[in-house]
This record gives structure tokens, sequence and C-alpha cells, in this order.
């Protein structure tokens, strides 16, 4: 006890005690976070090693002119390191990528012949190997079933409806950028868009809003996309914009009609 | 119509009330009061009409609408905002939308007779501007005119806050930024409408008082006034034959005109019906609570709000700091949008029948109306008006163009800076030069006649296209023109040969007063003009072996 005692007092004890603490940190970091890295590793492991092979050829052939060779990054297009496999599973799913012609931003549009469910997986998977970065979420983490839509509708308007419009019908933003409408997005796609903040988007990632919270989203996004107009036509779900040229074609000129047709058969003076 | 004895169960009732009130010498003064028919007369009904079912569908809503700031947690049928926290105005509009029998289409309706009561009130101006109806001795009733449409706007901004969701809120604030931006009085009165810090508590039910007893009471004031001026003046009429200053040419008012107005009603009642039954309004539910933090793409106002949100967005962000922030902070950013065309525009419209009287010297009584094209600047001034008031109009929807064209917010905002100063002039020139072109084919047509699409050989070989004479309801119309006055001594500078211009006209304001005038008035292409050529054509008329006159063509 004695000897503790005095070499509590050395100086040098505090420097010690600083290094243990910090080795004790840092390896229960390594192995909290070994356990994300576990799906990449866990890929290679499984014998997919070769979608990585695959996936650089693919990504020589489709996406090297702009993302560089090693996905360094180019002028035309940024480096692919450290995006992960959600990125990419994002981008070549909703057709933005590969990019048909250059812009403020890339739009959905239908992806190319080549890509499918394979393709991008291997795409994917070299994306991944290149430096990680938030993965291709699980079915169950992006089921809207599993979600409260009342609680995802709050997020959603506390955190989303400023570009994509209340009931995610899009919007415009500054130069020729936009929100695109969340209507043709799947359910995977909005998850991803979350944790990947393509373009104009801000991530989102698990420590602002929560997988569960990114779930409840989901629910209130699809639930209202699908949910029928209970007032009749929904005029595009834009608000007023619709809604005033529906009163003047419509409402005005029906009874303008009307007024021409009473009118019709006038008194001459005698 | 034989008219017998009339049944006892009429005649005493109707004896009973005539010896009491009178009633039978009132109602057979009016009843046969003269109505001139012209379809663009019914427009203003369009307004009258929808006041009406606004008062029905609104009394209904009334029923239902708790107009409380209170905080509630929703447990109605709508599923998506179970457990949200919420105003009871909002939790009460949703109720009256789900769970109350017919309740969503009468707020449907409700708010689509609202866009049609702005509309019809627009439009029923718009004629009476362009064919001069608000001249003496209208003006009065125009003046009506422009208090009815700024209390609509009134009106309609209230309404729209009431039910406390997203967007109602989105205009609750800039509402608040207008108010909060006035010099020296903005915080005071902004403290005073909302009860406090903004949103504050009792904004909703202050609203809810303006919205359905105050302004529609001093709606329905003014638009009885509007109603019995214009049956005391009697209302103009279109030029034609036999239609004089002095005479109203038309169908008596009981049982020709009142069938029509009886029927018009049934058809603004059903197109409202019909919108309100298959085109969805407001639909409060997937905006979603009001939340002060929360702000949505694409938040607009109504459409009649809509030119106040273009200049909104047009304006630069221009502020003044007096006294380096010391002293306050101007924000001309908001000051201007909000007040600036709205003045030009209501002001404008309310001053523009003195402002025509003082420039043309004409305080004559007018009781037909004028064809737009025959006075061209007014008709021009009127078009450039509404090509200002609609670029602020569009650029309203700035965001949802940019949107859906796929073309570059900002650009949008660029263009219609230049567009707000360089589309009006446009306007003016091409409408000016359209209305004497109009008036030159009226020239052409009492000079020549209508072309016939008969072709004549002529026994030297030439061959000319027989004219026939206009239809004489048309040829009347057209000969109704007359030349816009010009106030003595204007048209020339000598007057009297004297060499002395005339009194009136010596100081500067004088000066521009005769040079407006004569700018403004005198024919500017004479009917005569059409003879000055084209004799052998008018020839032709006569040799023609039709004697008869024929607009079969």
């Amino acid at each position: 006890m004695n000897r503790i005692t005095a070499r509590r007092r050395h100086p040098l004890a505090r420097y010690a005690v600083l290094l243990l603490a910090l080795v004790l940190i840092g390896g229960f970091y390594t192995l909290v976070t070994a356990k994300s890295n576990e799906r990449a590793d866990a890929a290679i492991a499984s014998g997919k090693a070769d979608d990585v092979a695959e996936g650089k050829k693919l990504f020589e052939l489709s996406c090297s002119s702009c993302h560089g060779l090693n996905a360094e990054g180019t002028k035309q297009g940024p480096t692919l390191v450290g995006v992960g496999a959600a990125a990419v599973d994002f981008q070549v799913s909703s057709g933005r990528m590969p990019m048909a012609n250059p812009g403020p931003q890339a739009p959905r549009k239908q992806p190319a012949p080549w890509v499918n469910e394979t393709t991008i997986r291997q795409l994917a998977a070299y994306v991944q190997s290149l430096g990680g970065g938030p993965a291709v979420p699980g079915n169950e983490q992006v089921d809207a079933a599993l979600g409260d839509k009342a609680k995802g509708g709050e997020l959603f308007r506390a955190n989303c409806i400023q570009c994509h419009n209340f009931v995610g019908a899009g919007g415009a933003l500054t130069q020729g950028k936009h929100a695109p409408p969340l209507h043709e997005a799947t359910e995977r796609q909005i998850y991803e868009a979350m944790i990947t903040g393509p373009q104009a988007m801000p991530v989102f990632n698990d420590s602002i809003i929560t997988p569960q919270q990114k779930r409840d989203m989901i629910a209130y996004i699809v639930g209202v996309r699908d949910e029928p107009n209970p007032g009749g036509a929904g005029l595009g779900r834009v608000g007023p914009v619709t809604e005033g040229l529906v009163a003047w074609i419509v409402g005005i000129s029906l009874l303008i009609l009307a007024a021409i047709w009473i009118t019709a058969k006038k008194r001459q003076a005698q | 119509m034989s008219t017998g004895p009339v049944p006892k169960p009429i005649a005493g009732p109707s004896n009973f009330i005539d010896e009491r009130i009178g009633a039978g010498t009132f109602l057979k003064r009016n009843l046969r009061k003269v109505f001139p028919d012209h379809w663009s007369f019914l427009l203003g009904e369009i307004a009258l009409y929808s006041f009406i079912i606004l008062l029905l569908t609104g009394t209904f809503l009334t029923f239902f609408f708790k107009p409380s700031m209170g905080h509630t947690v929703y447990e109605g049928s709508y599923d998506a905002l179970k457990g949200v926290t919420m105003s009871e105005a909002y939790a009460s509009s949703l109720h009256i939308s789900f769970d109350i029998r017919g309740g969503l289409l009468m707020r449907q309706m409700h708010h689509w007779a609202a866009l049609l009561f702005t509309a019809g009130m627009m439009v029923h101006a718009l004629r009476v501007f362009f064919t001069g109806a608000y001249r003496k001795p209208r003006e009065l009733n125009w003046l009506i005119g422009v208090l009815l449409l700024t209390l609509a706007l009134l009106e309609g901004l209230t309404g729209y806050s009431l039910p406390d969701d997203l967007l109602s809120g989105a205009g609750l604030r800039i509402t608040e930024g207008v108010a909060i931006s006035l010099p020296l009085v903005g915080t005071w009165i902004t403290f005073f409408l909302f009860g406090g810090e903004y949103p504050g508590e009792d904004v909703i039910s202050r609203f809810y008082s303006l919205h359905i007893l105050l302004i529609p009471g001093i709606l329905l004031a003014l638009i009885t006034a509007h109603m019995i001026l214009m049956w005391v003046q009697k209302h103009t009429q279109m030029p034609g034959k036999g239609r004089t200053n002095e005479n109203v040419v038309g169908a008596p008012f009981y049982p020709a005109f009142m069938a029509k107005a009886g029927a018009y009603f049934m058809f603004t009642f059903g197109v409202i019906a019909l919108l309100g039954t298959f085109a969805q309004i407001n639909p409060i539910w997937l905006f979603g609570p009001y939340n002060p933090a929360n702000i949505s793409a694409g938040s607009q106002p109504d459409f009649y709000m809509g030119f106040l949100e273009g200049a909104l967005r047009l304006m630069p962000a221009w502020e003044i700091n007096l006294f380096g922030g010391s002293g306050g902070t101007l924000p001309m950013n908001v000051l201007i949008p909000a007040l600036v065309p709205m003045g030009i525009i209501m002001t404008g419209l309310a001053l523009y029948p003195f402002l025509e009287q003082w420039v043309t010297g004409d305080r004559r009584e007018h009781h037909v109306v004028d064809r737009p094209r025959n006075n061209p600047h007014r008709t021009s001034i009127g078009m450039s008006a509404i090509t200002f008031y609609g670029l602020l109009w569009l650029l309203g929807a700035n965001d949802e163009i940019a949107a859906f064209f796929s073309v570059s917010l900002n650009w949008t905002t660029y263009v219609g800076r230049v567009l707000i100063f360089v589309g009006p002039f446009l306007a003016y020139v091409i409408t000016y030069r359209t209305c004497l072109g109009l008036q030159r084919k009226d020239a052409d047509i009492i000079g020549h006649g209508v072309e016939s699409g008969v072709i004549k050989r002529l026994p030297s070989g030439e061959y000319i296209e027989v004219h026939v004479p206009p239809h004489p309801a048309i040829e009347a119309l057209m000969r109704d023109k007359k030349p816009v006055p010009i106030i003595a001594g204007a048209d020339s500078d000598d007057p009297d040969g004297d060499g002395i211009p005339s009194k009136g006209m010596r100081s500067p304001l004088g000066k521009l007063r005769a040079k407006m005038s004569k700018a403004y008035g005198g024919e500017k292409i004479a009917l005569t003009d059409g003879h000055a050529h084209g004799h052998e054509e008018h020839a032709a008329v006569g040799s023609g072996e039709d004697d008869k006159p024929s607009l079969t063509h």
C-alpha cells in the first residue's frame, strides 16, 4: 500500500493516468465501431470480394470519367472515397447517376440499361471498399409499416418541408437547384437520402435523427402520399397557386359562359 | 293574361300589408324597373351571389369552429395527426373536415366562394373601368366598390388565418412582419394585434371576431348601399341603336331580369358546389398544425394576396439603419412591397374618376358607356395596371414556376425586377396602338362597309370585292363614338387669338393639365377617315345587284 501511495505522488503519475485513460477509451471505441465496419468486412469475407472487383470494372466503365479512375474526384465530379454504399445505391437506383449531362443538379430519371440489383450491389461494394461510409439500410430499417406516422409527420414538418413542401411535392432552391418531389422515391431511397445527403441536401445522421425516427418519417411520407384526397381532385397538392388557377380558369370562365348564355337574347329598342 | 278576381287567401294578406306599409305603390314603381342587358353586366353578380353563399356556409362553419389557441391533443379520425399537439382552432377545423357530416363540403364551398367573391369583384371592377361606367354620377358607387375590394382582401386574410394550420401561420407571420416593420409604431401595433409576443394566444379569436362579425357587417352594409345606388342611378347601358343618356333600354326587373338574376344565382351556386365537391381546396390536414419554427416550400397566399407576396419576393434586401442602428431600422425590403403596390393600385383605382374629370374637364352625366377602344389612353392605363398587378401576382408564385418549369429561381427574380418596370410600359404602348387600330377598323367599316366575299369583274376587266353596309345594330354601336373631351383652351396655345393663354393654363400645373388633356382627349381616328380613299369600292356597293344588305358572310 505504501509503495502505491508513494508512487501516486511521483511527478510522472498524472501522465501515466492520462495515458491509461486514453488507451482505455481508444480501445473501447475500436471495439464498438468495429461492429459497424463488420458489414463491409463481412461482405468481403462472405465471398463477395468478387463484387468489389466487378464493381471496380463497372466503375471504370461508367463513372470514372467524372469521378476519376480511383474515385479520387475530378473537376467534373466529387471524390467517392468515404461516401459509402448507401450513396451509390441511392444515386444509381434513382437514375441520378450516371448523369446524362452536366447541370446544376442531377435529376431523377429512368436508370441506365445496365443498372440492376446486382450491378448496384457490386458498384456499392467497390465504393464501400474505398473508405467505408454509410451502408445500405436493411429492409426492416426502412419498413414504413413499422413507423409511427404522426410522430414522423412532426419530424417531417420540422426538418424536410422547407425544401420538399408539406406533402413532399418538391420545391425550388437557388440557381436552378431543386428539392425533388418525393412521389417516386422508394422507402429505401428516402432513408439513404437522409444518411448520405445527396446533392443540395444536408445529412441527417443517426445522432440528429435516430433510425427509429427516420422510419417514422418514411411512414408519414409514404402514408400521406398514398392517402386519397377526401376533397376531390388534389390539384397537385401544391397549395393555393393551383387553387387560384382553377378559380379563374374553371370558376370565372364557367360563370362568364353562363352570363353570355343568359343574356344571349337581347331586347332591341323599338 | 286574364286577371280574374284575386283569390281571397292572397288578396287578404296583400291588402293588410299594403294598407299599412304601402308596399303596393313601391312595388308597382320598382318591379317594372328596366335593366339593360349585356353579359358583362352580370359579372358583379358573381361577387354578390358568392357573398350570399359565403354567409350561408360561414354560418354553418361557426357552429363547429372553436376560435381558440388553447393547446389540445388531436384524437380525431385523421390517422396521420393522431396524438399531435395542436391548437383547438386547428383541431376543430380538422373535426369539421373529417367528422362533421358535410363539413368538408361546406369548408371547401366557403373557400371556393371566397375566391370567386374576390375574382368576381375584380372582373366587375375591370368591366366598370374599361367602359368608363364610373363616370358622373357614379363616382361614389365606384368608391364604395374600391372599399369593398379592400375589405374583401382583409376578410380573406383574416379567414385564411383562422384554421391555424401551417400555411395560414405562414401568412400570419408575414402579417406580423409587415406590422412590425412600420416605423415608430410597428412594435406597438404588433404587440397590440397579437396580445404580446408573436404568435401569442389571442390572434385567432381576434381575427374570428373581425372575420365573422365586423368585416362582413361592413361588407353587407356597403353592398346594400352599392345596390341601392345602382338602383337609384339606374344601370349604365352599352352604346347602340336608340340608346341615349336619357333612356334605359332593356328588360323590366319583373319578370325578365328577375328570372335572369335568379338563374345566375343558381349558376353561381352550382359552380361553387361543383368546385367544392370535385376540387380539393386548402387541405389543412396535409399542412399540419402551425408551429412558428416550421415553414414549407411553396407556402403561398390565396390568389388575391399573391401580388403582395410577389412584391415581397422581388424586393432587394434594402434596410436603412438610422444613426448606425441606434436610431432604429427602416426595413425598406418589407415596407415598400407591403405598402407601395397596394397603395398604387387601390389609390389609383379610387382617384381615377376624379383625375380623369380633372384632365378632360368632363362634368356631364354619362349613362351610355364607352367602348374601350374609343378612350385609348384609359384602356392603356388599365392594361398597364393589369400588367403591373399581374406580374407581381405571377412572381408571387416564382418558386412554383421555378420548380415546375425547371428554371432558376434567382433568374425569375432578376427578370421580374426588370419586367415590373418595362412590362407596364410595353403594355401601354401595345394597347394604345391596338385601340387606334380598332378605331381605324371601325372607320373603315363605316366608310367602306363589310367585305361580302363576292368578287366582281368590271367591264374594264378589273376585279373588285363587293362591300355591303354593316348590320344596323353594329353600325349604331360604332357611330356612337364621341371624342374624349378636352378642357377648353387646351387644344391651342392661344384660343382667343389675342396672344394671351387662358387664365387657368398659366400656372405650371395648368400647363401640365392642358398638355395632359390634349394628349388624353380628342378624336384620334375620326369615323369619317374611312371615306378618304377607296371610292370605287364604295361605288361597287351601289352597283351590286343585291340591294338588300347582307351580313351572312
